[in-house]
């Protein structure tokens, strides 16, 4: 932005205060959930002394580790398949034009903006109606469990990965693929030469996403889980209801933890791919390249 | 030279109508090929749950409160219009307007300030909105339990002070505490998007033509940032509406939401057909607001 244009004096020193106001909001909870998880104490909010005590209750906790295998688990399995089918949905709404086109695009874009209550309940009544009639019809007695918790997830992920891989297949030239049919390649080596590589950074964020979703789902998750087959949100939302202790402070710094180490890695992939599209999209850097080469 | 003659015909076969019909007809199919999986999964567990739950609206409960598909009716539905009912919808829905207001009214002049600093300085300012956008939920609203809560860091300093026990947790307010601090990213980040796309010579030439900084900001830079308070709008006040956590461990028994209230019918009350027309109660409400948003946000551009 110019000089000139911005607005200066008493106005821009009230913007800036409001921005560190924001990211006191922002920060302040988090930061006082993390310090307390250090606490000696059996008292949330007194503190006493430093001390790894409440981690190592949790690491001993039996309930929290096999919630957090099951939220592994089920978090592995649902973001490989929806990063699969998302990404094929994605190139054919952005790529084919065939008859139902406009109402799968309208399909697709539905799981994202319905809330997760409305989502939950329709699961829910959904695999009741399903199981009620596989029993009748088979005789076969499912149940709800970490399946059903993986096909939720997924429901609800395919969307969020469809969108994400969609805005990177139109940034893209289709005249790359048209090359590489010209040049005779058939159209899987095309897909898997010239198209994979190039939305490889928004299948990787569509993928995080996905995986993002999973790991924080609650309200989904607790409608179709079964018994013994809590995740580590459900069973972290159970245990806060009824109350605070510091060993939820422990469990919620780590899931914290983990998913700002998502967003590291997630924009990290991003940077990278904002770099190479930048160098390709100024034709005075190219120019220079070409000139220093 | 003599180059062995080659039969043009047979290279190049002229494109006809009928050729072309064909080459499009099987492109249409390989889309629709590679669409299919998803495709199916969508309607499997999307669409097909979603009919269930309008049929299941409108069906009756037996005696033990199982739900029958037989005898529809819209009791459920005329359920939707008592008092009890009304009263939760209304609290619903001030909230998550309030919660949109305060949002928009922050997040506006936030989201301006990061667009208005150096590319470098503004991305590190968005890292810094994107860490709580990611973090997980459940986690973020935990953390105004504790806080809010009577041995919680504010309420000690009140005490310290000779004063009484804080109690601002399962009000309303606690709930609409949560609300804005869980939805505010998304309010933000549309809002950055819009006012960073802007043309920024717009407001120079306001400037130019003696319009002072307030009448350039409301001419200029608010209409062109109108896509971005549509969509941080939506954003914020869909999930606000639907909200269950937030209000299941900031609120009270005496403030429940449209979202707990939904989820009590499933898992406590099971009444599922009332449920499951409270569910479409709120989609209607949302597509509304929806719709009506969309017209508005299109008239200012």
């Amino acid at each position: 932005m110019k000089e000139g244009t911005a607005p200066k004096g008493p106005v821009q020193r009230l913007l800036g205060l409001n921005a560190w106001l924001v990211y006191l909001f922002f920060y302040a909870p988090i930061v006082l959930l993390i310090v307390f998880s250090f606490n000696d104490n059996d008292n949330v909010g007194i503190w006493t002394e430093p001390s790894f005590r409440w981690y190592q209750a949790m690491f001993g906790d039996d309930r929290v580790m096999g919630a957090l295998r099951n939220s592994l688990v089920v978090a592995l399995f649902s973001t490989v398949v929806s990063t699969v089918l998302g990404t094929m949905l994605a190139i054919a709404l952005e790529r084919y034009r065939f008859r139902s086109r406009a109402a799968l695009d309208g399909i697709a874009y539905l799981p994202i903006i319905i809330p997760d209550v409305t989502m939950a309940v329709m699961l829910l009544v959904f695999f009741f109606q399903a199981f009620g009639v596989l029993s009748d019809l088979f005789a076969m007695n499912l149940t709800t469990g970490l399946t059903t918790i993986a096909l939720a997830h997924i429901a609800f992920s395919i969307s969020f990965v469809a969108v994400v891989v969609r805005a990177r297949l139109s940034q893209l030239d289709s005249s790359l693929e048209e090359a590489a049919a010209d040049l005779y390649a058939n159209r899987w080596q095309a897909f898997r030469r010239v198209t994979l590589p190039l939305i490889a950074p928004g299948v990787a964020g569509g993928a995080l996403l996905a995986l993002t979703l999973s790991l924080d789902d609650v309200v989904v998750t607790q409608f179709v889980s079964g018994a013994g087959s809590t995740t580590l949100p459900v069973y972290v939302f159970g245990l806060v209801r009824r109350g605070v202790t510091p060993l939820i402070n422990a469990v919620s710094t780590v899931m914290l933890v983990a998913s700002m180490v998502l967003v590291g890695v997630s924009l990290g992939f991003q940077r990278g791919a904002e770099a190479r599209a930048q160098r390709l999209a100024d034709p005075e850097a190219v120019r220079e390249e070409i000139v220093a080469g | 030279m003599t180059t062995p003659a080659v039969d043009e015909t047979t290279l190049a076969t002229p494109v006809t109508p009928r050729l072309e019909r064909a080459a499009r007809r099987a492109e249409a199919r390989r889309g629709l090929l590679i669409a299919l999986p998803s495709y199916v999964y969508l309607v499997l567990l999307f669409v097909v749950p979603l009919l269930l739950v309008f049929v299941y609206s409108f069906a009756t409960r037996d005696a033990t409160g199982q739900t029958i598909l037989q005898d529809w009716n819209l009791d459920s539905y005329r359920r939707l219009f008592t008092a009890q009912v009304a009263e939760i919808f209304v609290r619903s829905l001030v909230l998550a307007l309030v919660t949109t207001l305060i949002c928009l009214a922050v997040s506006y002049p936030f989201a301006y300030y990061i667009a208005t600093r150096s590319p470098r300085v503004r991305n590190i300012l968005l890292v810094f909105v994107m860490i709580p956008f990611w973090s997980n939920f459940l986690v973020r609203t935990y953390a105004w339990r504790v806080i809010l809560g009577s041995e919680g860091p504010i309420s000690q300093v009140t005490q310290l002070l000779g004063g009484e026990p804080f109690r601002l947790l399962f009000t309303n307010s606690a709930v609409l505490i949560g609300l804005v601090y869980g939805f505010m990213p998304f309010m933000v980040l549309p809002l950055y998007a819009a006012l960073e796309r802007m043309d920024w010579r717009l407001v120079e030439a306001a400037r130019d033509l003696y319009a002072d900084g307030w009448t350039a900001f409301r001419k200029v830079t608010l209409p062109l940032s109108m896509p971005g308070v549509v969509a941080g709008s939506i954003l914020v006040f869909i999930p606000s509406l639907g909200a269950y956590v937030t209000p299941a461990l900031l609120g009270g028994a005496r403030t429940v939401l449209m979202g707990d209230y939904i989820v009590s019918q499933f898992l406590a009350a099971r009444n599922w057909p009332f449920g499951s027309a409270l569910s479409f109660a709120v989609m209607f409400v949302m597509l509304l607001a929806t719709l009506f948003y969309f017209r508005a946000g299109a008239k200012t551009l």
